[in-house]
């Protein structure tokens, strides 16, 4: 079986990694101490209970197999060490001394591979160039849940720093007692302890005399963090040479000998059915193996990859399709979405009220549905063999995929074996895991010859699950002394989460003749939360009360994107505290400072205020400057953004100039990877701010490739983009990589604004909405 | 059998002549380099090298490529051998997730061997043919900005094949 | 000296000097004082000035590519040179500035600018003299409430001696008539409100009409077609080639790059009048559309037979498609056979993705080529245009996407497929020497 090395840094993630990797001592003790990082605990906890939801629980249950048992009594083990306590599940060296490490969480990009290769380097005391990390694989790496929300630092570089820090203790024991000498005096030097009168002894030589196959300690030898070697440096990430060479990266490089390819036709829309099929045509074209039908699930396999795609292009052609209308009127999808049954609580204050009074300043922010858009659709090879099926899977959550196509094949869980290899990109849950699953599917129907399945990009598009739609009402008073003395705010939003899990929650789990039905989602508790994220502003204000409502239907298919409701919640909050300072006539960075307490927000603030030159600024015939701050999930990284913009009004058109961002994620380890981080969360959140909506009528969903859902080129990025990075010696990592889609989301509206006079609330800001709020070329009649 | 010039070698591939050629260099030159991203000519993943012109390789049919140059990025170094192109982007560390970046390459290296010396304008209007989702842009950027001057300085275009 | 000479040599010097008296007469024209326009002006009348300049199209030619709006500095290619526009924002120094209104108006009806110098008439002034006071009224008021930037053209590129512009007061003696929009009441209002747009601001004519040696539009034939940039502007009188009629509707949704059945979307040159357009009040593009949908006269027998076959066949091939491998193009002679065949693989592989009948959906769900205007066109130009660069909605926006090819075939396999698609779906009339279209387009830089 090939694992297909890989390690890139996704901006995302790399840097909350690289962060976390080289505090995670200090966490490992705080973390459990209930001090500070109380919060990082019961957020890893809570990360944990995410993943139990339906039917990932018994397959997580029933995992881990052989890994000892976890006794309930005595202190708990950092990291997911907890659940895999015995350390040859995380380090292996062989006789010739090559070191092995593993990791349950999977390489999204985000640079998790080359940091957790940092971390195992640091502790073990060797090169990194001499460590093999093989990343989530159900067959022979310990289940780390899903590789999400920026905690791949906590929970597994947490394990693997103790693992290694205790693997590097017992073969320091054991070359102690070769030498007769204590342990104290020996040194580690890549990989060699070394002992009184000239000793050496390479890890080789001693690894055959100890036994790694042992449960791990809640106290590990760790090294003198003040003399770190490798965590802490800008090291390249080790995949870069290989893509930019053409090496085999990617799951779609994957090529097994007699490999076979499929596509999929998917029907035209949710809940279409299949009425009629006249397969022969296409059971004669060249190279065509197997057409595939299971009730609504149709497939073609075929010898040669455009052989299939011809295929499939073909009995496209010859399906006919019974559909029906079930998607909102695009005209009233946030109305629409109001009217649906929601579960309602109130998340800050005690009760909600509307505020009365002809001083109260009201505002309604919009956000319609939004993709992933992952620049390469998703890719998967099954093999079916021996009565169980080995699936290739740029999936988030292998554990969780494998109970899902588990269920969806009426399998045992220990049947089925899903191999992470990267994909590109996904921001979050897009179709990889339908992909995975479609090509299980196809697999258990040509046993013994790989599978290779490729969505096509109007698949990806139309089926991948969005981002939520959501609305916002922003109501507020400011007081006699300048200060917002009242503050409501009410959100709605369906799901950011419906991850298999549970095999209803795969598209081929809807089609196939028995389908399995979707399960009805619950809302992610906060203080992470969904819908809710961010919805609590980290401002001191007067009376204040939130209100969440949790739309549990889900007329198009959600999941979660990004940041998930962070962005829409900052966008918002944000832009009302740029539309109340308006009213009280106060400078918007100013009127921020005023409401901030907290020290780390107000540097933030004040930073990127200064590097911006916000008091200097000079105004001129077109161009606003806006400003935003949030912290992401009020307790994750501070960030703050200005930028400057010029606004075309004939045309609409936004040329947006500089931005400059502040940022703290508490120590910083790799500085370069929070400036990749923010840079990129900046220019896709332009994108989507900019440009993005899903469009759809009321059967179909419209945008199926980049000219109906148009994004981000060239000509529109920033003139310039600057981080300024606030580093926090002492202070725990926090996530970052999804900390400025919300603030740059504001900054732009807020820029906007201060550039035409003129407020829009509604996203994208695009060309025709700036058009129709600037009025100058209204159409009439 | 089709006689196609990749990278500097002929190569013969039994293939029906309408097959793009994306799949031609994926599936049976077993090149990484030119990705699927949309077959569409919206995206430019897949862009390779045609002569001295950046071309979508996913709707460029392989019946008129023989003949004539095709380059991916394997023809313009390797990992022990980076040329210009690949030299600026490891140093610039431009990538996220990195699938964007050899059509990236390509294409600037399409534009560096035409106009050695782009203006910023130039280079955006240029690149606005290929899509990075990630963010990547100002790196992607700063990188063909480096590698024009590598070539400039060296007097070279990267490997000649 | 023979005082005979002497009174001959003083004759021919005196009818010189009076031929330059007059020509110094026709061709000078006053400068008119610079002054300080007032910075605001009615907001309805700003807008209104909005919409005539959207009709008028002035910010494409006065924008330069990736330039500010209006600050100039595009070069447009005639047969006698490279011409730049100018800088009409409000800047005193480089730009409109310092026009009065009287100034602007001149510049509109009579091609002067403020300093009495000539302008060329690639500035469609012999259109414009048809507006009326109250529409440059408005124009001004919105020209003048732009926001100002400093930017002056490149000098013109002009072949000797036109460089030389009261030459163009020669020109203007016999080619520029005072005009004024007389209305026909046979005519419906909208007919009426149609022309006066069409005929004036909106400059139709400008391109498609065709033009003499002397580059003034021939008004004996208005409509008959002409050039613009590189492209046909195809002919939209009765001599028009398209497969299907511009009928009003047609025009209504074309015009505004709306997507419409049965119909390809604007491209080349007139991309960015339909961007103008879509921004435009409906009322006055259906009067447009009106009008146009008139210029091409009363459908005739043969014409109705063909739109009905290409209907018919488009309607065949979405009921029954085609098999997967590329079409049987018709039966050529000799080298066309050959030709067309090897284009239609090209076809196969590049265009029947979006093109083809019947495809599932997706994206690609681009026009079926029966009814393409560009491939029934006297000549492949236009259609090499959209070849070699696609077609593309404005960064940002939702529309129609085609990818650009250039690059991807040799003159020669690009003259196949021309080939190929004339036959397949162009009418029975083949193309000739495809190649010296193709060499002409790529290779003398007359695309963008």
């Amino acid at each position: 079986m090939s694992a297909v090395e890989q390690g890139t840094r996704q901006a995302r993630d790399a840097q909350h990694d690289a962060l976390d990797s080289g505090r995670l001592r200090s966490l490992s003790r705080r973390a459990f101490l209930g001090t500070g990082g109380a919060l990082v605990v019961a957020f890893s906890l809570l990360a944990r209970g995410q993943e139990t939801l339906g039917q990932g629980t018994k397959q997580e249950k029933a995992e881990p197999q052989n890994r000892g048992e976890v006794p309930k009594n005595g202190p708990p083990l950092p990291g997911s060490l907890e659940q895999d306590p015995m350390l040859d599940s995380w380090i292996r060296i062989d006789a010739n001394g090559a070191i092995t490490v593993f990791t349950g969480k999977a390489e999204l990009g985000q640079g998790v591979k080359t940091a957790l290769i940092q971390i195992a380097a640091e502790e073990l005391i060797v090169d990194p160039a001499r460590i093999t990390l093989i990343t989530a694989d159900t067959g022979q790496t310990p289940n780390e849940g899903y590789t999400a929300g920026s905690q791949s630092m906590q929970h597994s570089g947490t394990a693997i720093l103790n693992a290694a820090a205790q693997v590097r203790g017992i073969l320091m024991s054991l070359a102690a007692q070769r030498f007769s000498a204590p342990v104290n005096v020996l040194t580690v030097q890549n990989g060699v302890v070394q002992g009184p009168a000239g000793r050496t002894a390479t890890y080789a030589s001693l690894v055959a005399g100890v036994d790694l196959h042992v449960r791990a300690s809640a106290q590990s030898p760790l090294t003198d963090p003040s003399s770190r070697r490798v965590m802490g440096t800008a090291m390249h990430r080790v995949d870069i040479p290989g893509k930019v060479t053409g090496g085999e990266s990617y799951v779609q490089d994957m090529r097994l000998p007699g490999m076979v390819h499929a596509r999929v036709v998917r029907p035209p829309s949710y809940g279409a059915r299949l009425q009629g099929l006249d397969a022969q045509s296409v059971e004669r074209m060249p190279g065509v193996v197997k057409i595939v039908r299971d009730g609504n699930f149709l497939a073609v396999v075929a010898e040669q990859e455009y052989q299939a795609i011809s295929a499939a292009r073909a009995l496209a052609r010859v399906s006919r399709w019974q559909e029906r209308a079930t998607l909102p009127a695009p005209a009233d999808l946030h109305a629409s979405m109001q009217r649906l049954p929601s579960k309602d609580k109130v998340i800050l204050g005690q009760t909600w009220n509307t505020l009365e009074g002809s001083d109260v300043v009201r505002a309604t922010y919009r956000r319609p549905y939004q993709m992933h858009g992952s620049i390469g659709p998703s890719c998967a090879v099954a093999l079916a063999k021996d009565e169980g099926v080995t699936v290739w899977t740029h999936s988030q959550g292998v554990y969780p995929l494998r109970g899902a196509i588990a269920e969806l094949l009426h399998l045992p869980p220990d049947r089925v074996r899903c191999i992470h290899v990267e994909g590109s990109g996904c921001y979050g849950h897009n179709a990889a895991d339908d992909a995975g699953a479609d090509a299980a599917l196809i697999a258990t129907r040509l046993p013994g010859r790989p599978v290779r399945v490729q969505w096509m990009r109007e698949d990806e598009h139309a089926w991948e699950p969005y981002g939520s739609a959501m609305i916002a009402n922003a109501q507020g008073r400011v007081g006699a002394d300048g200060r917002i003395a009242e503050w409501r705010y009410e959100v709605w939003s369906h799901s950011h989460s419906t991850r298999p899990g549970p095999a209803g929650n795969l598209v081929a789990g809807w089609h196939v003749e028995t389908p399995f039905e979707q399960p009805e989602p619950s809302p992610l508790p906060l203080p992470a939360g969904g819908g809710d994220r961010n919805a609590l502003p980290t401002y001191k204000l007067g009376n204040a009360s939130v209100l969440y409502h949790f739309v549990p239907s889900m007329p198009v298919r959600v999941s979660a994107l990004r940041a998930l409701g962070g962005y829409m919640n900052v966008f918002s909050v944000e832009s009302f505290m740029d539309e109340l300072a308006l009213v009280a006539h106060v400078d918007p960075v100013e009127f921020r400072l005023r409401h901030l307490e907290d020290r780390r927000a107000i540097d933030v603030v004040r930073t990127a205020a200064e590097k911006f030159n916000w008091s200097g600024w000079q105004r001129a015939p077109g161009r606003g400057r806006g400003f935003a701050y949030a912290r992401y999930k009020t307790l994750a990284a501070y960030a703050a953004i200005a930028m400057d913009v010029e606004v075309e009004r004939a045309s609409g058109d936004v040329r947006v100039r500089n931005v400059v961002v502040a940022v703290d994620s508490g120590e910083t380890v790799n500085p370069d990877g929070i400036r990749n981080q923010m840079e990129g969360g900046v220019l896709q959140s332009l994108s989507w701010t900019l440009f993005e909506q899903v469009s759809f009528d009321d059967t179909r969903i419209r945008s199926r490739d980049w000219s109906t859902y148009p994004i981000l080129r060239f000509p529109d990025v920033p003139e310039r983009v600057d981080v300024h990075v606030i580093n926090r010696l002492g202070a725990p990592f926090l996530g970052t990589g999804e900390a400025a889609q919300g603030p740059t989301a504001a900054a732009l509206a807020n820029a906007i604004a201060d550039a035409t006079g003129v407020r829009v609330r509604d996203i994208p800001l695009d060309r025709e909405r700036l058009r129709g709020a600037l009025g100058l070329l209204a159409r009439a009649g | 059998m089709i006689r196609l010039q990749v990278n500097g070698q002929a190569r013969d591939v039994d293939v029906d002549g309408a097959t793009p050629l994306l799949y031609v260099l994926r599936d049976h030159l077993r090149l990484n380099g030119p990705k699927f991203g949309c077959g569409l000519g919206q995206c430019g993943a897949c862009t390779v090298l045609l002569g001295r012109e950046p071309v979508f390789s996913c709707i460029t049919p392989v019946s008129v490529v023989a003949g004539r140059a095709v380059r991916t990025v394997e023809g313009l170094g390797t990992s022990d051998n980076p040329g210009p192109m690949q030299r600026a982007f490891i140093e610039e560390q431009a990538a996220q997730c990195g699938y964007c970046i050899a059509g990236m390459m390509m294409r600037a290296q399409g534009l560096l061997e035409q106009n050695p010396s782009p203006s910023s304008m130039q280079v955006r209007q240029y690149m606005s043919a290929n899509l990075c989702r990630c963010g990547t842009h100002m790196r992607i950027l700063r990188a063909i900005d480096r590698a024009g001057a590598l070539m400039r300085e060296t007097g070279t275009k990267g490997k000649t094949t | 000296m023979r005082t005979r000479t002497k009174s001959r040599i003083v004759g021919v010097l005196g009818v010189l000097v009076a031929l330059i008296a007059a020509f110094i007469a026709l061709a000078w024209r006053s400068a008119i004082d610079p002054v300080r326009p007032p910075g605001s002006f009615d907001r309805q009348l700003v807008e209104r000035g909005a919409q005539l300049e959207a009709i008028g199209d002035c910010n494409t030619c006065h924008t330069a590519p990736g330039g500010r709006s209006y600050a100039g500095g595009r070069g447009i290619r005639t047969p006698f040179g490279t011409v730049y526009s100018t800088n009409i924002t409000p800047d005193y120094a480089t730009g409109l500035g310092s026009w009065s209104e009287q100034a602007f108006v001149r510049a509109m009806r009579e091609g002067v600018d403020r300093e009495g110098r000539h302008l060329y008439p690639v500035f469609p002034y012999d259109h414009f003299n048809l507006a009326r006071d109250e529409d440059l009224h408005a124009l001004y008021a919105f020209l003048m409430t732009r926001d100002p930037v400093s930017a002056s053209a490149p000098g013109n590129d002009l072949m000797f001696p036109l460089g030389f512009r009261p030459l163009l007061a020669g020109w203007k003696l016999v080619f520029l008539h005072r005009r004024q929009f007389q209305e026909q009441a046979s005519q419906s209002a909208e007919w009426n409100r149609g022309a006066y747009l069409a005929e004036g601001i909106g400059h139709c004519g400008a391109c498609h009409t065709p033009r003499n040696a002397l580059g003034a539009v021939r008004r004996d034939k208005p409509f008959a077609g002409g050039q613009a940039e590189g492209w046909d502007a195809p002919a939209l009188d009765a001599s028009s080639t398209a497969p299907l009629s511009w009928t009003r509707e047609r025009l209504i949704a074309y015009l505004q790059n709306v997507v419409f059945p049965g119909q390809g979307i604007p491209a080349g040159p007139m991309l960015p009048v339909a961007h103008n357009l879509a921004i435009v009040p409906d009322a006055d593009v259906k009067a447009i559309a009106t009008y146009i949908a008139s210029v091409a006269g009363a459908p005739f027998e043969a014409r109705e037979r063909r739109a009905a076959d290409v209907l018919a066949r488009v309607k065949r091939d979405e009921e029954s498609p085609p098999s997967a491998s590329p079409p049987a193009a018709q039966p050529l002679d000799g080298d066309d056979r050959d030709s067309a065949a090897a284009g239609a693989q090209i076809y196969a592989a590049s265009c029947a993705l979006c093109h083809g009948a019947g495809r599932g959906i997706g994206s690609g769900n681009a026009m079926h080529l029966a009814q393409s205007t560009s491939i029934s066109l006297p000549s492949p130009t236009n259609l090499i245009h959209i070849i070699e660069d696609g077609v593309r909605p404005r960064p940002g926006e939702r529309g129609r996407w085609m990818p650009a090819f250039r690059g991807s075939f040799t003159d020669a396999q690009l003259g196949n497929l021309l080939t190929y698609l004339r036959g397949e779906f162009g009418p029975s009339a083949p193309w000739h020497d495809v190649q010296r279209d193709v060499r002409k387009v790529r290779h003398e830089g007359n695309h963008e």
